[in-house]
């Protein structure tokens, strides 16, 4: 539960600007959707904060970004600590494909170089696999692998095994854009139950999901393609929703474009 | 639409392979667009395929020729002396009839262990070094080092074993005076020859490791050399594996730079550091260069070597395809 500050936050791809000064303020124990055209930035801009965007080649970010006060992308801070305090679910399930469904749960403590005994192991798998939603379909199959799981499975069990290492901010990029009706409706349950401990920053072109689960909705977008993506607008769902007050939003959230 | 005309028709080319181009819907797209052919036209156009066919079946055929009778002479050859004394004697004393392959034998199992010891890590680590780190490095020095790097890859995949082995010949007279040869120089030059193998095999496979796995361990706060020994290598395994046995393959019937730097003998050496070595490809070129009074005796060897050779050679192609088969099934 942190709180999380961008502020005039720019990302670029080599000489390409994706996101152009986007501030914004994270409320701790909130869920905020990010909606916008596609091609707007939202994706960029989620993956400054856990500092994944700066691992491609080129990539580059400008601006300033706080967790709990603390600066995230200055020369001070580490990105292996930002992400350990920063989980991250993908738009496509990606477990880890040699790795079993228990394995894969534990694969963020394995990965950090720490050693659970067995029986605080199973423990941390139970407990991530329950907040997951998961435990009911997998407890008997926990050594097999996670790549047998269905779509949506997979997709939970990704949730489980960024929640297994128990981070403050859950970033997740479009979680159900793969999904069916059944296991999105199954993660926005979870995402509702995560957020009484984590501060959740969801992408989603699902204008009513994001109407159903966030506190906060920002809304980004772009004027023409080459342009970077901008943060339009920002406020809490009800009234963003409701009561837009930029036409653009209007528009989009009309259904006009994007 | 020469090429159209090619796919077109029942032919037993093209008519049961599932070709990339959905040769059904080609087909039909091209079907519908022209007018109904004439019966001349069609006929000549059967007929041209029918040759077509009938050349390409004849390449395939020609290309499978010499394979099988190069198995089916190597076979018949090689089973006269394949007994037990091939295989637990050398051939120190022997001259005539009667002695074995052992030593050489040996020689070549310890030669390319050597070489795989030495080859695997150096290509299994450039490979690492370029596809995990150069590539993704935001250093233009870095950068211009992997393109160097891979073009000295390049060049010495290409480099003719002969020269490799005069080559190590050269560094070991260096240290170790002229004239000196041993086990360790023979792996030495074949790691020279083996490791550009590996190298791009492993490149290759590092490469087509799904992006989203590398970010999916780094976004769990993963140290990234973590992220290759936990999710990356394992995941590549099975094609580095490969990968290695390609290499092994490719140099386990390695006959000139063993000569040059191993050199022969006709007794058992197992010390990889100290005196000649025998290996399999130059115990063939030796019995069949230096043929004594008994020169079937001498044939025979040769022959029965060249099968254990070949037997060798196909087991680790083989096994190297299937641990491919495996890792691309495992993908899915
Ligand atoms: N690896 C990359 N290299 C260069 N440009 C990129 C890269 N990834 C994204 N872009 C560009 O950056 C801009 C923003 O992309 P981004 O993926 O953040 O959009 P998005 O809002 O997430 O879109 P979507 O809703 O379709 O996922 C786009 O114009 C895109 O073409
Ligand atoms: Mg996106």
């Amino acid at each position: 539960m942190s709180h999380l500050q961008l502020d005039r936050v720019s990302a670029y791809y080599g000489a390409f600007q994706a996101v152009a000064d986007v501030s914004l303020n994270i409320e701790p124990c909130s869920i905020t959707a990010l909606i916008g055209p596609s091609g707007c930035g939202k994706s960029t801009l989620l993956r400054t904060i856990n500092r994944l965007h700066e691992t491609i080649p080129g990539a580059r970010v400008t601006g300033d970004v706080r967790l709990n006060g603390q600066d995230v992308l200055g020369p001070g801070s580490d990105p292996v600590e930002v992400r350990s305090r920063v989980g991250m679910v993908f738009q496509r399930a990606n477990p880890f494909p040699t790795m079993s469904i228990s394995e894969n749960v534990l694969a963020g403590v394995k990965l950090r170089g720490r050693r659970l005994a067995p029986k605080q192991a199973e423990q941390v798998v139970e407990r991530s696999l329950k907040a997951a939603n998961l435990w009911q379909e997998t407890k008997d199959r926990l050594k097999k692998s996670g790549a047998g799981l269905s779509g949506g499975q997979q997709q939970r069990l990704c949730i489980a095994r960024a929640i297994a290492v128990q981070p403050e901010v859950l970033l997740m990029d479009e979680p159900c854009s793969a999904l069916d009706p059944a296991s999105t409706a199954a993660i926005e349950e979870l995402m509702v139950t995560l957020k009484s401990d984590y501060t959740v920053v969801v992408v989603t072109h699902n204008l009513a999901q994001a109407a159903r689960v966030s506190d906060q909705t920002a809304f980004m977008s772009v004027d023409r393609a080459g342009q970077p993506g901008r943060l339009i607008e920002h406020g809490s769902t009800v009234s963003l929703f409701n009561a837009p007050t930029q036409t653009a939003t209007c528009d989009y959230i009309a259904g006009k474009f994007g | 639409m020469t090429g159209l005309d090619l796919i077109e028709v029942d032919s037993p080319v093209t008519g049961s392979t599932g070709s990339s181009l959905a040769p059904g819907r080609a087909q039909a797209l091209w079907r519908s667009s022209q007018p109904l052919a004439s019966t001349r036209r069609q006929r000549r156009r059967r007929i041209k395929d029918r040759a077509m066919t009938a050349a390409l079946a004849a390449c395939a055929l020609i290309a499978a020729v010499p394979l099988v009778s190069l198995l089916w002479t190597t076979v018949s050859h090689g089973l006269a002396r394949l007994d037990p004394t091939f295989f637990n004697q050398s051939m120190r004393g022997v001259a005539g009839v009667g002695g074995g392959a052992l030593h050489a034998i040996w020689g070549s199992v310890l030669i390319t262990l050597a070489a795989t010891a030495l080859a695997a890590p150096v290509g299994l680590g450039t490979a690492l070094w370029l596809v995990e780190c150069a590539d993704r490095s935001r250093s233009a020095l870095t950068s211009g080092l992997a393109r160097a790097v891979r073009a000295v890859v390049g060049v010495t995949a290409g480099i003719p074993s002969i020269v490799a082995g005069l080559f190590v010949y050269a560094l070991i007279a260096l240290v170790a005076g002229p004239g000196y040869r041993s086990g360790l120089a023979g792996a030495i030059a074949l790691a020279v020859i083996m490791t550009p193998v590996v190298e791009s095999a492993c490149e290759e496979v590092l490469a087509r490791v799904p992006g989203e796995l590398r970010e999916g361990a780094l976004a769990l706060g993963a140290p990234q050399w973590r992220c290759v020994t936990s999710v990356i290598l394992p995941t590549a395994r099975p094609g580095v594996i490969s990968g290695v046995l390609l290499g092994v393959s490719r140099v386990v019937g390695e006959t000139a730079p063993l000569l040059l730097v191993a050199g022969f003998t006709d007794s058992m050496n197992l010390n990889l550091l100290d005196g000649r070595m025998a290996s399999l490809p130059v115990y063939i070129y030796s019995q069949w260069q230096n043929k004594g009074v008994q020169a079937a005796a001498y044939d025979a060897r040769a022959w029965t070597a060249a099968l254990v050779l070949v037997a060798l050679v196909l087991a680790l192609h083989l096994t190297a395809r299937l641990s491919a088969r495996w890792a691309t099934r495992k993908e899915h």
